[in-house]
């Protein structure tokens, strides 16, 4: 594919792009911002394990950087890249930025010898040994606090939670510590640590192993939220995290594992605050993130089907939130809605709408509709469950009723 | 030197020998802890630790440490050593009532914790230590960024919540913080940073054996006897012991957590017994005494640079002044507060050192009005210092200021002017 280079300079930030359609965000030269070569190729095929006929990340920009800057190659061969499932492209990731930095650690409850229980950390203990990819005793709340610890004198950790409930029993340490101590210690301690871990409804799993923690943590000043949902984004948010100076929560989803996709040989690294634009669209702008975003696709096809044309955002950044692309789809369809796994009461959609009304409320021709998790714990009985998350059936009606 | 350490058989490696050999039980005095003019050294031990040598026996009072070095004739530390030593603790003590002083004048707000009575333990370890060594405390630590080497300047200016504070304002009494002199804090909530140190000495083992750095950095945990009873003490016991981490925890006990007193709170309440539980030394130590504190405090600081792992130090200590400057301080008994007055390691120590010759009367007095003086002068700079203006409030929330997202005029919020200014909405 081609490869896009940083100006020198006052030019150019890029992140992720298609390779149809060069469009690039151009920005001051931020402090922090990684210049390196960063490639995106996009799979037309699109081979998602749900059949979703979307292409991949496509960036709105009002500013194209010049051409002559850019070599490129409008091409959308599907020989380059290689194949993998999700868990693996996390793991691709976590071990280049291990190769890359000697600093970067891993610890976690069986992320050792046993690979990890969603093999996530496979084969990194026999490469880097046991302290590098450390199999902690189960005990959270010290865990993190040492990951945090280690953090302040020096090294990356990446902290996995097992399931991310259990990192409940981590709270003290993850508020007070995790996202105050830059603050209270005036700037003099960074915490560039990763906490990351499955959560999210599975499959009959039970109400405390399917606990949605980003509404939890979303208030906890100092730290960063985002949540992956493709092979691609999961490498490119795992990469990002690792390199980021802040401590940033990775929420992944237990469902998700397994998702296929062919991502980029070369190295690239996803932003860490910007949403993905999924499907353009002109009727409706539909915000999702993480599991919800496939089932908003499969409702996108019903939809489209009747006549609609929805678009569909994967916000990826849950705090804080990309208000710029979001705000510049509701600008264009004046009409959202938000689809979430989390909570009714207090989740990101509640978040979100509040930052929509308060920002764009010029812009609505209708209320802020959000849909999200019935505010029940997830019960065991499979029919159950399915009636606490959001399906793609209520998805349709109410884009229906928005858009009437 | 004999001492407590040397009765230790090696912990690791040995499963078997754990197993077999029954747990050790001590029966205390029962009322060797309510203000007890003796320090709490377990009458039998000596028994145990002569006459069953080969046993594991990592505990032992350090009372027959000293006594062992006093009959040879040999004093335990230099002049020099003791002139830093007397420097320290008069430093504390004169900062933690000026503390006082200010607070009632209403310079200082919130909670203040002072540390006057405990000055031992803080010098009796911090001063063994170098600069790239960590400390890790509670919100009693003002004495400890001290004795490891923030001005007081700094910590006075903190105080007072000025800019030129050592976390500018930004953290207060409960969270002083330093990088230059590896202070990692200051928590407010009690049991919070002992993991965090656990981190430290982890980073520590980390650049020995990942980073093959030359790096023998130990990492002291000071925290009291409530925070004994937490669950997060428990678990980096565990995990230092289990991946032999360089850490000394020091327990401060000094009997009283705000009105609970220990003995009321615990159902064992000698605390150096849970060191051996998880395969660590637990040394008790009377916490009065600066120089029995830095006996126990050098072993245990070799046995970390050494790799061998942690040591859990119990300090028998007290506070004389209540739990925080809004403690009315009713509940504990004058007697004991009068029994722990009497052994106010300051006075012990200038006793020591004019007794023994290492100094004189007039030099103590010059190190004295030296320290009131630096105290004074610590007063006036954090009244002259400037507080903080309204664009520090967003500052330092996030180390990448990107972390504030991108607004909705496409620009990183950071960017904007106004944020700098502390005026645009995040």
């Amino acid at each position: 594919m081609s490869a896009i280079i940083h100006g020198a300079g006052a030019a150019t930030a890029l992140t992720t792009f298609h390779s149809k359609k060069l469009v690039a965000r151009s920005r001051t030269n931020l402090p922090g911002r990684s210049k390196r070569c960063i490639v995106a190729s996009g799979s037309d095929d699109g081979s998602k394990s749900f059949g979703s006929s979307s292409s991949l990340s496509l960036r709105h920009s009002h500013k194209l950087i010049p051409n002559n800057a850019v070599a490129t190659k409008v091409d959308t061969s599907a020989t380059t890249g290689h194949e993998l499932l999700l868990f693996e492209a996390l793991q691709e990731g976590l071990e280049e930025e291990m190769d890359r930095d000697p600093h970067v650690c891993v610890m976690g409850e069986d992320v050792g010898h046993y690979g990890g229980s969603y093999k996530v950390t496979k084969g990194l203990a026999d490469k880097f040994g046991d302290l590098r990819v450390l199999d902690t005793p189960i005990c959270e709340n010290a865990f993190t606090g040492m990951g945090i610890g280690a953090a302040m004198t020096g090294l990356r950790p990446v902290i996995e939670g097992m399931n991310m409930g259990f990192l409940l029993l981590a709270f003290n340490q993850i508020s007070n510590n995790c996202g105050m101590l830059h603050y209270t210690s005036g700037g003099q301690f960074t915490i560039p640590v990763v906490i990351r871990g499955p959560g999210g409804v599975g499959r009959q799993l039970g109400a405390e192993h399917s606990q949605r923690l980003e509404s939890y943590f979303q208030s906890i000043p100092g730290i960063q939220m985002v949540a992956c949902s493709t092979p691609y984004n999961a490498k490119g948010l795992m990469k990002a995290a690792i390199r980021s100076e802040n401590p940033v929560i990775l929420f992944e989803h237990v469902l998700l594992y397994n998702l296929k996709e062919k991502i980029p040989d070369e190295e690239y690294i996803c932003n860490l605050e910007e949403a993905e634009m999924v499907r353009p669209g002109e009727h409706i702008t539909i915000l999702t993130y993480s599991r919800m975003r496939y089932h908003v696709m499969q409702a996108a096809k019903i939809l489209v089907n009747k006549g609609y044309d929805p678009e569909v955002i994967d916000i990826r950044s849950l705090k804080p939130f990309d208000l710029y692309t979001i705000g510049n789809s509701v600008k264009k369809t004046h009409r959202v809605l938000i689809v979430e796994e989390c909570m009714r009461t207090g989740g990101i959609g509640a978040s979100l709408t509040a930052a929509i009304n308060e920002n764009f409320h010029d812009y609505l021709d209708a209320p802020v509709m959000c849909l999200s998790s019935q505010d029940v714990p997830t019960p065991y009985a499979g029919t159950l469950e399915e009636w606490t998350v959001v399906q793609p059936a209520q998805i349709v009606t109410a884009v229906e009723q928005l858009c009437q | 030197m004999a001492t407590s350490f040397s009765a230790t058989l090696p912990l690791h490696g040995s499963q078997e020998n754990r197993l077999l050999l029954p747990p050790i039980r001590l029966a205390p005095p029962p009322s060797s802890f309510l203000g007890s003019t003796r320090s709490l050294t377990i009458p039998s031990s000596r028994r145990l630790y002569h006459a069953h040598a080969s046993r594991r026996s990592p505990v032992v009072g350090v009372q027959e440490v000293v006594k062992e070095k006093k009959v040879t004739n040999s004093l335990l530390i230099t002049k020099e050593e003791g002139l830093v030593l007397y420097e320290d603790m008069i430093l504390g003590r004169s900062f933690e009532d000026m503390c006082a002083q200010m607070y009632y004048r209403g310079k200082m707000f919130g909670f203040v914790h002072l540390y006057n009575g405990q000055e031992a333990v803080s010098t009796g370890f911090i001063k063994l230590l170098t600069q790239s060594d960590s400390v890790v405390s509670t919100y009693r630590d003002h004495v400890h960024a001290l004795s490891k080497g923030v001005s007081a300047r700094a910590v006075m200016s903190e105080l007072f919540g000025k800019v030129t504070g050592c976390c500018r304002g930004q953290g207060g009494s409960m969270h002083m913080f330093s990088k230059e002199h590896n202070m990692l804090g200051g928590f407010a909530f009690i049991g919070e940073g002992i993991p965090v140190a656990t981190g430290a000495a982890f980073t520590s083992k980390y650049k020995r054996e990942v980073l093959k750095q030359d790096c023998d950095d130990v990492t002291v945990a000071f925290f009291g006897d409530g925070t004994c009873n937490n669950g997060q003490f428990y678990e980096c016991l565990n995990m230092a012991a289990l991946y032999k981490l360089p850490i000394i925890f020091v327990v401060e006990n000094n009997l009283w957590a705000i009105g609970m007193s220990h003995l009321r709170s615990t159902s064992d309440p000698e605390i150096w017994k849970k060191g051996p539980a998880f395969g660590m030394p637990g040394v008790h130590v009377d916490g009065m005494d600066v120089l029995k504190v830095r006996e126990v405090a050098k072993e245990a600081v070799t046995r970390a640079r050494r790799g061998e792992g942690p040591t859990l130090v119990e300090c028998e200590t007290y506070r004389f002044r209540g739990h925080s400057l809004a403690d009315p301080d009713e509940l504990r008994d004058a007697a004991e507060k009068a029994k722990y007055a009497a052994r106010d390691p300051i006075t012990a120590l200038k006793k020591y050192l004019v007794e023994n010759k290492l100094a004189n009367e007039g030099e103590l007095k010059t190190i004295e009005k030296k320290i009131d003086e630096l105290v004074e002068e610590a007063v006036e700079f954090a009244d002259a210092s400037p507080q903080p203006g309204r664009s520090q409030l967003l500052e330092n929330v996030f180390a990448d200021p990107k972390g504030f997202g991108i607004g909705p005029d496409g620009r990183y919020r950071c960017e904007d002017p106004k944020f700098t200014e502390g005026t645009a909405q995040v």
